[in-house]
């Protein structure tokens, strides 16, 4: 956390959920995804969000994105309320401001790597900053490669290739759902690497959500879910300590 | 086996919906045509078959060859000779039948009945059992008649109304003495009869004194082959021929059925181009699911399924489509058969009543169609799917397409078409009859290479559209680069919209070049104002030229009058003019000697020069059907057309020799030139004649563009079901490729992409399918449209290629307009999609 240097972040907070809930159905199929949840993602941090399944983890990060709707409470983004956006504007909101990893790494087959990393300027119709993306190209090792076409790179390939998509247009935040759940563990540590990295160096805000504890001790601050509350947190952990974390909650749930 | 292809198609109901419908418009093209003709057929057999209740023999002329010098003629049946069969034993009363065209006006002027359906005919003695009356009394003398019941409810004639008609020219304006009903075909399809007495109709028809027919009755217990035993005895068989009722209604019901079957032939072959185009979306769309159910097929394979029960289950699959869709397009097809026939009637088309007949061999061919054009389009990826190894139920990721290399295709296919290029060419340099056999099979020839290239075709054909759709930004780009992501589908998708575009392109261009040269040659040659003939093309009365040649501001007018003759032993036809004026009339290309008509000078086309030997100067001799000979001379060669050829030669020559004149055409040239008052003058003349047209060059230009343009509008109506199979075909195709890129448009979204930008990005990759099928129809249809035009160049000398840039513009709009109408669903379908599912779909 050493500098901040993207222009106009005016806030320490880059995006912020306050007593969010998430509810399906009604009556007797009625389930509670997210329960009043209130919580602060740091800019320039890297926050990990853990739990077990069904903890809601994953409906919370889909909320703050911008990616699902939420049934009451409010989400920010920067100084962006998202609960009143229309579906244009939350489209226009994510292009512009959120960056996204995801677990299935979906790049597009047709495009090249150079072109599946500046897709989100190609849509939002900008030229990208060419010195920009070649640190970014640079910092993710794929400088040889830009002309091949995902079917032609490694699953760990493809993922900094999406990790390059997601940090080449400065969003305020990157989000990223199990961005190291298809990688074999030296892949997955290359890519959770960069994630840190652009934190540290390029001051970047990411939010991941992981099961896995040693992808979580790359973060600065780990979350921890369960039944849509937040139960815990803990700041610089490490694969260790998360894992007894979970190992009590893991304990907890099967005696109550 | 069978319950898991069964479950496959149900729990892909909505993919194989597509499918589904684009077999079940086939079917229902096939059955629908079925069912229209099996229906009008037995009903117009029905009703023919009534029209012979009232006939037990027929006694007809039997038509004398010309032979030597004598023209062939055709005996009379005549008063003595209807007395003498009616005195036959067994015959119980003869009945003489005269015929022969006559218009009736409405009340406006207008004509009732058809160009060529309205008949005229006699009413015999005072109560004829052919034709019941309803109202009023049997006609008497030139000035009463009879209407049928039809032609009276529909002009709105009353017995005691006066009415207007006309035979060969003259108004004629008797009175309505009754009103009879008719099982008559002709009448049942819309036309009108007239009845006159016998002595008026003989005298109108040109047939003084003799039957055209003579209908003889049986007595109660004779039958119909004793009577005719009786009656061939009696009458001079040299001259007369008899046919029993039965033998002429058995004939006529032949004659219907053939007429029929060939309509249900040339429907029949639309329906088939509709069906080949549903085998292309039929294959897609097998091949699109058993590529999505690779890891599902392999695990089958896995647990021990053979190769064949694995493509087994696919052919059960298709059978099941098939099956549903044959149901749902016989269905369709009945109601297209109902449908059809009432439409017809409220176009005025009457046709006679008759229950809607739905064969079992309707039902059979359309249920089987259905099941085997289907099973037959999903043999290959059944095929295909039986060579997915077990293995690849343990692959994480969906088997790609196979990328199999196009090399072996594309050489194929390059072969064919070239081959089929080649023979085409060859086709348009031999003579119109072998070139024909040449022309189709080179046509299907390169129609297959086509086929075979399209994948090959693909790239740079969508490239050459990249810059255009740059302008959509990324939503053109990925859309573009979607349409080339799997050229196979790509290619069968344009493919199937290429066939009905070829087929249009290629018949309008044929047409439009032929209307041309037709036109030209109507008119080029003509230097008359107006040309004045009989509605049905029938002959004239010598009168109608009389009145014409004294009407105000005529210059000039020449009849085209009928002359048979026998010239070296051979039956020509002459024609008849005013010498003095025809020059004035025509303007044709002499080649030889001089155009001089008058005395024993005559002109002859070049056909004719050819075959007689003949050049200016020549001299023969005609024997004309009096039987008397003239020495004639040569006087010019000239290059004959359409409306006028053979050999023309004086009036005055002529017309002493023929017992009947009568003239096919009258030509006339007045002293304002065609305009709207001449016309009127010339009309008013001819005493404002329903029967007769008056038709300046822009007329007859009009009528033969009118032919082209009701022939070019049915073909379009029978193709468009062609088109509208393959827009299902890219409806389906686009529903398919949005199904299988949710992942894809779910990660868009995710990043940014807007509902409208993915709407486009589906819309544009529809619009680059459908135009680039259109580009390679439209192209291809020119190509052909071309070819068959050089063919047919050799036997017309006007003709010449018309491309009509015009139309073709509109085809490719039209493809445009297909691709984004298809775009609709799947577009939408797209736009909709739940991102979260999409991007964790796996």
């Amino acid at each position: 956390m050493t500098t901040t240097p993207t222009a106009g972040r005016t806030t320490a907070v880059a995006a912020r959920a306050t007593e969010l809930s998430k509810i399906y159905g009604q009556g007797e199929t009625r389930v509670v995804a997210l329960d009043r949840v209130s919580v602060d993602f740091q800019a320039a941090e890297f926050t990990a969000i853990m739990g077990p399944s069904g903890s809601g983890k994953s409906t919370l990060m889909h909320c703050v994105a911008g990616l699902d709707t939420f049934s009451s409470g409010s989400v920010r983004i920067g100084e962006t309320e998202l609960g009143s956006l229309k579906d244009k504007q939350l489209t226009k909101l994510r292009r512009d401001k959120i960056g996204f990893i995801f677990q299935a790494f979906n790049l597009l087959p047709t495009l090249t790597a150079l072109e599946n990393i500046t897709l989100p300027m190609d849509i939002a119709g900008r030229k990208p900053d060419k010195a920009w993306l070649d640190r970014v190209i640079e910092m993710v090792g794929l400088s040889g490669r830009l002309g091949h076409r995902p079917s032609q790179l490694s699953g760990g390939q493809q993922q900094r290739v999406a990790v390059a998509r997601a940090l080449a247009s400065r969003p305020e935040i990157i989000f990223g759902d199990e961005p190291t759940g298809n990688l074999d563990s030296r892949s997955g540590a290359e890519v959770l690497g960069f994630l840190r990295n652009s934190v540290r160096e390029l001051g970047q805000t990411v939010v991941m959500v992981t099961h896995d504890p040693v992808a979580a001790a790359y973060a600065d601050r780990v979350i921890f879910l369960a039944d849509g509350r937040i139960v815990d947190e803990m700041y610089g952990p490490t694969a260790d300590s998360v894992l007894d974390l979970m190992k009590r909650f893991d304990a907890k749930g099967r005696t109550s | 086996m069978f319950r898991t292809a069964l479950r496959n198609v149900l729990a892909h109901k909505a993919r194989l919906l597509m499918t589904v419908l684009a077999v079940m418009l086939g079917v229902a093209f096939v059955s629908g045509t079925l069912v229209f003709t099996n229906t009008i057929s037995d009903a117009y057999q029905k009703s023919s078959a009534k029209g012979f209740d009232q006939v037990d023999v027929a006694v007809r002329p039997e038509y004398q060859d010309s032979h030597g010098d004598q023209v062939g003629r055709t005996p009379e049946l005549t008063r003595a000779l209807l007395d003498q069969a009616a005195r036959v034993p067994g015959a119980a009363s003869a009945t003489g039948v005269v015929t022969g065209f006559t218009a009736v006006a409405d009340k406006n002027g207008k004509l009732v009945g058809g160009d060529w359906q309205s008949a005229g005919g006699n009413y015999w003695g005072t109560e004829d059992p052919r034709y019941p009356l309803v109202s009023g009394h049997a006609p008497h003398g030139k000035d009463e008649v009879l209407i049928d019941s039809a032609t009276a409810k529909r002009a709105g004639y009353r017995v005691g109304d006066t009415v207007r008609l006309s035979v060969d020219g003259p108004v004629l304006t008797p009175t309505v003495s009754g009103i009879f009903t008719t099982d008559d075909g002709n009448v049942a399809a819309g036309g009108s009869l007239t009845l006159f007495d016998t002595a008026t109709a003989q005298a109108l028809f040109g047939k003084k004194g003799t039957y055209d027919e003579i209908d003889v009755r049986a007595a109660a217990g004779t039958s119909q082959t004793a009577l005719k035993a009786e009656l061939d005895k009696a009458l001079p068989a040299k001259l007369v021929e008899t046919t029993t009722g039965k033998r002429l209604a058995d004939d006529q019901a032949k004659a219907i059925s053939a007429s029929m079957s060939s309509l249900k032939q040339g429907l029949l072959v639309f329906a088939g181009i509709a069906l080949f185009v549903g085998t292309f979306i039929i294959a897609n769309t097998f091949t699109m699911l058993v590529a999505q159910r690779t890891r599902e097929l392999a695990l089958l394979r896995a647990v021990g399924a053979s190769r064949r029960q694995v493509t087994r289950s696919v052919l059960i699959e298709a059978f099941a489509v098939g099956a549903v869709a044959g149901v749902a397009g016989l269905a369709a097809g009945v109601g297209i058969g109902a449908g059809l026939r009432s439409l017809l009637g409220s176009f005025g088309a009457s046709m006679p009543d008759g229950p809607l007949v739905i064969s079992p061999g309707t039902v059979v061919t359309a249920l089987a169609v259905g099941v085997l054009i289907t099973m037959l389009a999903a043999w290959l990826p059944g095929r295909r799917a039986a060579k997915i190894p077990p293995v690849a139920a343990m692959s994480s990721v969906h088997a790609k397409a196979t990328a199999k290399s196009l090399v072996l295709r594309n050489t194929l296919g390059s072969l064919f078409a070239a081959a089929g290029v080649a023979v085409v060419l060859a086709g348009t340099r031999m003579d119109a009859d072998s070139g024909q056999g040449a022309m189709g099979v080179g046509a299907v020839l390169l129609i297959i290479g086509v086929f075979i290239l399209t994948p090959l075709l693909s790239r740079p054909l969508i490239a050459a559209a990249a810059p255009v759709l740059r302008a959509f930004g990324v939503s053109g780009k990925l859309a573009r680069q979607n349409s080339v992501r799997n050229p196979r589908r790509t290619a069968a998708t344009a493919s199937a919209l290429m066939i009905g575009l070829t087929l249009i392109t290629g018949m309008t261009v044929m047409a439009g070049s032929l209307q041309t040269s037709i036109d030209k040659m109507a008119s080029a040659a003509i230097r008359a104002d107006y040309v004045v003939s009989m509605a049905n093309r029938g002959p004239l009365s010598p009168g109608v030229e009389k009145k014409l040649a004294s009407a105000d501001g005529v210059t000039a007018s020449s009849p085209l009058r009928n002359g048979e003759s026998r010239i070296d032993g051979e039956t020509e036809f002459l024609t008849g003019v005013d010498g003095a004026a025809i020059g004035k009339l025509t303007d044709l290309k002499v080649t030889d000697g001089s155009f001089t008509v008058g005395g024993t000078r005559v002109v002859v086309d070049e056909d004719r020069a050819k075959d007689f030997g003949w050049k200016a100067g020549s001299r023969f001799t005609a024997h004309f059907e009096d039987g008397k000979a003239q020495r004639l001379t040569v006087a010019g060669v000239y290059e004959g057309n359409d409306m006028l050829n053979g050999i023309l030669l004086d009036n005055k020559v002529l017309t002493p020799h023929l017992s009947d004149p009568a003239d096919m055409q009258v030509m006339v040239k007045t002293a304002d030139g065609a305009d709207g008052a001449a016309k009127d003058r010339l009309e008013k003349a001819l005493g404002s004649n329903p029967a007769i047209k008056v038709q300046d060059k822009q007329d007859i230009s009009d009528e033969i563009a009118q032919t082209f343009t009701l022939m070019l509008n049915m073909v379009y109506g029978l193709l468009g079901m062609a088109v509208i199979v393959a827009v299902l075909g890219v409806v389906n195709t686009l529903a398919m490729s949005v199904f299988e890129r949710a992942q894809e448009i779910g990660m868009l979204r995710a990043i940014g992409l807007d509902r409208r930008a993915v709407k486009r990005m589906v819309r544009l990759e529809s619009l680059v399918i459908s135009l680039f099928g259109g580009v390679l129809g439209i192209g291809l249809g020119v190509f052909f449209g071309w070819a068959a035009g050089e063919l047919l160049g050799t036997k017309m000398p006007t003709y010449e290629l018309v491309l009509p840039y015009g139309r073709m513009t509109v085809f490719l709009l039209l493809a445009g307009v297909v691709g984004v109408l298809a775009a609709l669903w799947p577009a939408r379908r797209a736009a909709r999609l739940n991102m979260l599912t999409a991007i964790k779909a796996e």
